[in-house]
């Protein structure tokens, strides 16, 4: 397989930014060697590869970091164009509509659903799910115009979009049971019916985090976030 | 299929926006010709409401009556599309390279911006400290990436202007209006020399000439927008 040994993901099998990117190198049919980083300690090799956000995922090939999920898929697809399909659409106007989108999905989608589940007080984190709720209503809308009838925001195939929004699948299924619903069946339709498609591909399945550890992983985080807000509510 | 034609080219933006001056630049470095179209941002146009309806925000550029929205998305379609030509390129070839561009252009946007504009807009002494240090911080990464990527050229993009020199070059008119209006000198020669140096340079290129409006029409739009707030707040 291409890649061989000249690439390494620093990873954390949580964190839905790091399974993007090992989607992409899945879908790109790329070997590398994965690091899982400790949670709580930062390892001198992440530290010193993304010294500025010290954060995963980091791709590094032939010794070079790459940091922050939309860029290193877009290394991906540039610098391993000849191998696998292209994640990104080949038109310039298309791109630039992946690339509105994805940026919608992190600054918008992401902040939102980050204060629906982490938001310190009760009214906080409904406003987060209500925010949530409107960003799925218009991703669905965008899907819905994008796709033409195709399956994946990629078309016929899954794309950049498809990665973008599949890296989250997984915390999506494990706040659905911790009572965090994000995916509507009546207002966002078509993203369930693409979930469901999405998550079933056969370079999909075996990427995807085990949701049950998601959950016990979440139930731990909304203690340790509760318990954070209790105490700064004593102060 | 865009052919590198102009076709039918118009920019929504505003005099004192730094992000459509991103785009008023590379399409300047281009030598591409559009139609610009000045919006008022407290009325905003039907045709801005309806190209960018998530957003509402400019800069749009519409090409042949599609809106590309956001600015640094609208300076790589820019890019692609009036490729080749003998036009110089705005990123750089290699994907590494690309990369490191991106990440900068992303840290800038993500860190840099909403900590000088939290100076702008801090309502205690306290806050505005804060604001100052984080900035002060970033411009410290950024005179490091400079060091790094200009390789001892004169712009982040080598001998001529880049991805990154647009994607913070943009911010010079405001840079001074904070000089103006608190005395603040974001990027400070004795701290940041590379970068004051780069500043100087970049505010002599033809693009920025021909693009950036004076700190004076950023002064003005700050106190009209103060005074918006203010009126908001009664």
């Amino acid at each position: 397989m291409a890649g061989g040994n000249d690439l390494k993901l620093l990873g954390m099998w949580a964190s839905p930014f790091v399974v993007r990117v090992k989607l992409a190198l899945s879908l790109k049919g790329l070997s590398y060697e994965y690091v899982e980083e400790d949670f709580s300690t930062k390892s001198e090799l992440l530290l010193r590869s993304n010294p500025i956000h010290k954060k995963v995922p980091v791709l590094i090939h032939d010794g070079k970091p790459i940091c922050e999920s939309s860029i290193i898929l877009q290394y991906i697809d540039e610098a391993f164009a000849g191998t696998g399909a292209s994640l990104l659409p080949a038109d310039p106007y298309e791109r630039a509509i992946a690339r509105f989108w994805a940026a919608y999905i992190d600054d918008k989608m992401l902040a939102a659903w980050t204060q629906a589940t982490k938001g310190k007080t009760e009214e906080e984190r409904a406003e987060g799910m209500k925010q949530t709720l409107a960003a799925m209503e218009t991703l669905e809308g965008a899907f819905s115009d994008c796709r033409k009838g195709k399956p994946f925001f990629g078309g016929d195939s899954v794309g950049y979009l498809d990665v973008f929004l599949g890296g989250l699948l997984g915390w999506v299924r494990a706040y659905e049971k911790l009572g965090v619903k994000t995916f509507d069946p009546e207002k966002t339709p078509l993203l369930v019916a693409w979930a469901e498609r999405f998550w079933s591909l056969e370079a999909v399945e075996p990427v995807m985090p085990d949701v049950s550890k998601l959950v016990e992983f979440g139930k731990m985080l909304l203690a340790r976030a509760a318990a954070a807000a209790a105490a700064g509510e004593g102060n | 299929m865009a052919d590198g034609k102009e076709g039918d080219l118009k920019l929504l933006g505003m005099h004192v926006s730094p992000f459509a001056h991103r785009v008023s630049m590379a399409l300047g470095v281009k030598g591409v010709r559009y139609e610009y179209i000045e919006e008022d941002l407290f009325h905003k146009s039907e045709l801005l409401l309806s190209s960018n309806p998530v957003h509402k925000k400019v800069p749009v550029l519409i090409h042949d009556g599609r809106p590309i929205c956001e600015s640094l998305a609208i300076v790589e379609y820019v890019d692609e599309v009036w490729s080749g030509d003998g036009r110089p390129a705005i990123l750089p070839a290699d994907p590494y390279e690309r990369a490191i561009a991106r990440f900068w252009a992303s840290y800038i946007d993500d860190k840099f911006f909403p900590a000088w504009l939290g100076i702008m807009r801090a309502t205690t002494e306290e806050a505005r400290g804060e604001k100052v240090k984080e900035t002060q911080d970033a411009v410290q990464n950024l005179e490091k990436a400079f060091s790094e990527i200009a390789g001892g050229k004169g712009f982040f993009g080598g001998d001529t202007v880049g991805y990154l020199d647009l994607a913070l070059g943009c911010f010079l008119p405001w840079f001074g209006a904070m000089r103006m209006m608190f005395g603040l000198e974001v990027i400070e020669a004795a701290t940041a020399p590379l970068l004051a140096g780069w500043a100087e340079r970049f505010g002599e290129t033809a693009v920025a000439k021909e693009v950036l409006p004076e700190p004076e029409k950023a002064v003005a739009y700050a106190k009209k927008l103060q005074a918006y707030r203010a009126s908001l707040n009664k």
